[in-house]
């Protein structure tokens, strides 16, 4: 991580506990990070790691439990502002530097209302535009801008396929001009030439626009083309982050590794050593004293069950969380 | 394509299989060929759309009737073709010799039964054994997938769904089939559990001999698990060989197009090269080779004739007459 | 940008019609529901025109004519009064229709609102609302209609009043149910993180959406609510005479149906041929309407 500037928006010790019937979920337990203006920082971690509640707690879709999410202050002042504390008329106002693409372009988008209309639904509630002529105009350059043909305003989301229909998501996140984009698993409901397509799409309107991204996915190999940085969630919690080509080179938290060695090449012949994980990621409810990922780590000591790892940098820019980070970095990353 | 016919467990010839909808014909799968040896595994690999389930389904005979049609063509199950069967005979090969894995395995469990008694109905619909034989049967088949003795007594609920495809697993291989069709077995399973499904799926076949069709849009968990590979695309299969000829010089420009649109692990780049333009209407497909109008080879007979499969390195054949000429073979 | 520029036009050749004339046109593939629709309308005319279409009035009482059997002059008969059965028939449309759909309106009205607030809010509004519902469909359908009508007294608004408070606690538990699938949908939370406020994502996100099963369901309750209201007109709460009133049709024919079925056949059969109407339209509207069943 650089510590040339300030960052644009620092995470601190955010929490979100949801209340179950079994006791506390806690889907986001004690994070912290930040990300500088116009970087990616991907967020990758399996199916119920809290990584999509933790972007919705950010651009405050969810209210969080305790902690802070600060923004940069609009150009010009160095202050911050705490967007989990803002009034409702403040956050509206937020709103329009902050937004989310979703990951279902079959859910996310109203059935009922034409191209023309989702992509003016922004527009309209922040009464951007005076006259519908100027609005209308607004809505046609956003379509040009996430290459829709113009003749398809006019139609229904049904008729659309899943890579259009998420051009039309992203086309409602741009409409007010943001800073920051969460794109919550935007390409993983669809097939890989849409996806590289979208892909393709999302990199060159941060190169245009200087979008800040949190790219949030459980699929590595697009997390790692996209990401400046990578933070790897377990259980609520973040493991380890960093650069993504140290990730990637030098994982350094066992899970990390694991999750790494777990993904398909599709290289014939080019065989790496796989750690197969033992048993399955264990219930969020009320989790124990100790590290999230004891039960399933191949290093494990005795002391992991008793004190919970804190994330800490061990190298500039190198965040891990387990106890023995500095011994693994010793072995040179993985042992196998 | 040809083997030697003993050799052969699977030999489907000029299938074609149709939707018909009041919106139009959905031409699902076109023509298809595909051959599959006795303890094989293939690959077969395309977009949402390509015809990947169409032609499991066909196989199995479990295509919904209507909309589904099979307009023509054979499917040589063992030397007998699989189409020619009554419903009766068909019960006693599913499950029997053909099991079938889908993707959410929670759709394929019955909520109310515990997984044990799932495993031994499927051993006593095939096999003439008591019911604690087939419980017993069943016990050790769950501890083969690694599902412990003391969960067998569990609900299909109690269990995460990695742990409820091993129970899926157990149910298609309950009664040693001969044939595995597996539909995207692990798209639903993180990436550390598919890893665990991947491995196991991989020792069991090894230990049954069973032949296996692998469907699926990853191409990594292709090159990890199968011997042979082939590209559908709208229907039709693009490129069909084994799979080191085929990852190590793809030659269709489809399934060069699709090895590109992947983000590479080991390489940084800045901008995925994509293959322009949509998959084609299953309704309107183009005239002639169905890729033609995305395709930077395309010349205009492209547009007028069908291609063939054209045999361009052994046992490595591809669906395109212009990039076999370029490579001397047409 | 250009490469994202949609090069080919691939799609094409499709037909797309207007979500209205989607539902038509699986609609029309359903003969029962055309025949439904069919019925349905020939109602409706007959009920706006019939001042027009009747070959005689409804309460002109003809005494040399009584009991007649079905004639060219009486083209159904006519009744111990000497009324023309057809004409009865026809101007009863008019009071069953009414009753139907305003009794349908006021439960979807009241019944909506309090579904859509308990959906919506969920929490202790909802509970309270919710179990207040439950205790009134607890209660017989018909007894709760008897009772409200009791205590308001007979006649045609207290008839419709009745009918449709008795159906309120149905459409309170559709609506809630249908506003609580639809609002937890991404959609909505999508429009939430545009800014767009609660009144604006009920009234154009949610409502929309909702609307198929509640269309479906009003279509049914028309049916029952025309069934009450002719149960209750036969037990002499509804309409009082001489207007004509399928129900008290029925009940003033059945002393006679020995001599004289006819005078009880007619109300009969319209009423079970209007219910049947209705169920088969709704039906098809079901299938036509749900996306699921699309193709």
């Amino acid at each position: 991580m650089s510590e040339k500037s300030a960052p644009y928006i620092r995470v601190e010790n955010l929490k979100k506990y949801f209340h179950t019937k079994s006791g506390m979920l806690h889907a986001v337990d004690d994070v912290s990070f930040s990300v500088q203006k116009g970087e990616t920082l991907g967020l990758v971690g399996e199916s119920g790691c809290g990584k999509s509640t933790l972007g919705r707690c950010i651009i405050r879709l969810l209210e969080s439990t305790s902690g802070r999410v600060l923004i940069t202050d609009e150009k010009g002042t160095d202050g911050y502002t705490d967007i989990t504390k803002v009034s409702a008329s403040q956050m509206k106002e937020l709103r329009k530097r902050v937004q989310i693409v979703f990951q279902d372009p079959y859910s996310c988008l109203n059935p009922r209302l034409p191209v023309r209309e989702l992509i003016a639904e922004p527009l309209i509630v922040n009464r951007v535009f005076r006259d519908k002529a100027s609005m209308q105009r607004r809505v046609r350059e956003l379509m040009s801008i996430v290459g829709l043909a113009e003749r398809l305003e006019n139609s229904f989301p049904h008729e659309l396929d899943g890579g259009r229909r998420q051009r039309i998501g992203i086309a409602r996140s741009l409409a007010l001009d943001p800073e920051f984009i969460v794109l919550d698993e935007p390409v993983s409901a669809l097939d890989v030439c849409i996806q590289a397509q979208i892909l393709n799409l999302l990199n060159s309107l941060q190169k245009q626009f200087g979008y800040t991204y949190i790219f949030i996915s459980h699929n590595l190999s697009v997390v790692k083309h996209v990401s400046d940085r990578i933070a790897v969630m377990y259980l609520g919690k973040i493991v380890e982050l960093s650069d993504y080509k140290i990730l990637f080179k030098d994982p350094l938290h066992p899970y990390t590794q694991a999750l790494l060695s777990a993904i398909p090449i599709p290289k014939v012949g080019v065989r790496r050593d796989r750690i197969i994980l033992e048993g399955d990621v264990p219930s969020p409810i009320e989790p124990p004293e100790g590290c999230r990922f004891l039960g399933r780590c191949f290093y494990r000591q005795e002391r992991c069950g008793r004190e919970t790892p804190e994330l800490r940098e061990i190298e500039p820019g190198r965040f891990v969380a387990c106890h023995f980070a500095r011994e693994l970095v010793a072995q040179g990353g993985r042992t196998a | 394509m040809t083997m030697n016919a003993n050799d052969l467990l699977l030999d489907i010839r000029e299938l074609t299989i149709h939707y018909v909808t009041d919106n139009g014909t959905v031409h699902a799968v076109e023509g298809l060929n595909l051959e599959l040896g006795r303890g094989e595994t293939l690959g077969l690999v395309g977009e949402t759309g390509a015809g990947k389930t169409t032609t499991a389904l066909g196989i199995t005979r479990l295509l919904p009737v209507p909309p589904g049609v099979v307009r023509g063509g054979q499917i040589l199950f063992d030397g007998e073709d699989v189409l020619l069967k009554d419903e009766e005979e068909m019960r006693s090969i599913r499950g029997g010799k053909i099991a079938m894995i889908f993707q959410d395995p929670m759709t394929s469990l019955n909520p109310v039964m515990t997984v044990d008694k799932q495993v031994a109905e499927m051993i006593k619909l095939h096999r003439k054994v008591s019911e604690s034989e087939a419980l017993e049967q069943a016990a050790e088949m769950l501890d083969l997938v690694g599902i412990r003795r003391e969960r067998l007594r569990d609900y299909p609920h109690q269990f995460s769904g990695g742990m409820k495809q091993r129970v899926v697993i157990a149910i298609a291989l309950a009664c040693d089939p001969k044939l595995l069709i597996a539909d995207e077995p692990t798209t639903a399973l993180d990436v550390t559990i598919q890893a665990q499904v991947l491995e196991l799926m991989k020792n069991l076949k090894r230990q049954f001999g069973t032949s296996m069709i692998l469907i699926t849009h990853d191409l990594g968990i292709v090159a990890e698990t199968c011997d042979k590979v082939g590209i559908m695309y709208a229907g039709r299969l693009v490129e069909y060989g084994d799979t080191k000829s085929l990852y190590d010089n793809p030659n269709h420009p489809y399934t060069v197009g699709l090895f590109k649109s992947v983000p590479d692990l080991e390489e940084d780049c800045d901008e995925l090269s994509v293959i322009p333009g949509l998959m084609p209407d299953p309704m309107d497909l183009p005239s002639g080779c169905a890729f033609h109008p995305r395709c930077s080879h395309a010349e205009e007979a492209c547009s007028r004739e069908r291609p063939v499969m054209i045999e361009i390195e052994p046992g490595h054949f591809i669906a395109c007459p212009v990039r076999a000429r370029a490579l001397g073979k047409a | 940008m250009n490469e994202n520029v949609e090069m080919v036009a691939t799609t094409g050749g499709r037909k797309t019609r207007s979500q209205l004339g989607e539902v038509l046109f699986r609609l029309r593939k359903s003969p029962l529901a055309m025949f439904g629709l069919a019925v349905v309308l020939i109602l409706i005319f007959c009920a706006l025109f019939a001042d027009v279409i009747a070959p005689h009035s409804y309460s002109k009482q003809n005494l040399s004519h009584m009991f007649e059997a079905p004639s060219r002059q009486y083209l159904l008969g006519t009744d111990e009064f000497g009324r023309d059965i057809l004409s009865r028939l026809i101007y009863g449309a008019r009071v069953s229709l009414q009753v139907g759909f305003i009794a349908v309106g006021i439960a979807l009205f009241v019944g909506g609102l309090l579904g859509a607030v308990s959906g919506y809010y969920g929490g202790w509004i909802d509970n309270g609302i919710m179990r207040v519902m439950d205790v009134l469909l607890s209660i017989p359908q018909t007894l709760l209609a008897i009772a409200i009508v009791a205590a308001l007294g007979p006649g045609l608004m207290n008839l419709m009043i009745a009918v449709g408070i008795s159906a309120v606690p149905n459409y309170a538990r559709i609506v809630r149910s249908s506003v609580l699938s639809i609002r937890g949908m991404e959609f909505i939370e999508a429009a939430r993180a545009v800014g767009s406020p609660d009144i604006r994502i009920i009234l154009k996100h949610i409502l929309p959406n909702s609307m198929a099963p509640i269309i479906v369901q009003s279509t049914l309750g028309v049916a029952s609510a025309i069934l009450n209201a002719a149960g209750l007109s036969f037990i002499g709460l509804g309409i009082q005479p001489p207007y004509p009133e399928w129900g008290a049709m029925l009940s003033g024919g059945r002393q006679y149906i020995r001599d004289y079925p006819h005078l009880t056949l007619y109300p009969g059969l319209a009423i079970m041929i209007t219910i049947l109407a209705l169920n088969f339209l709704g039906d098809g509207l079901r299938d036509a309407l749900d996306p699921k069943l699309k193709r």
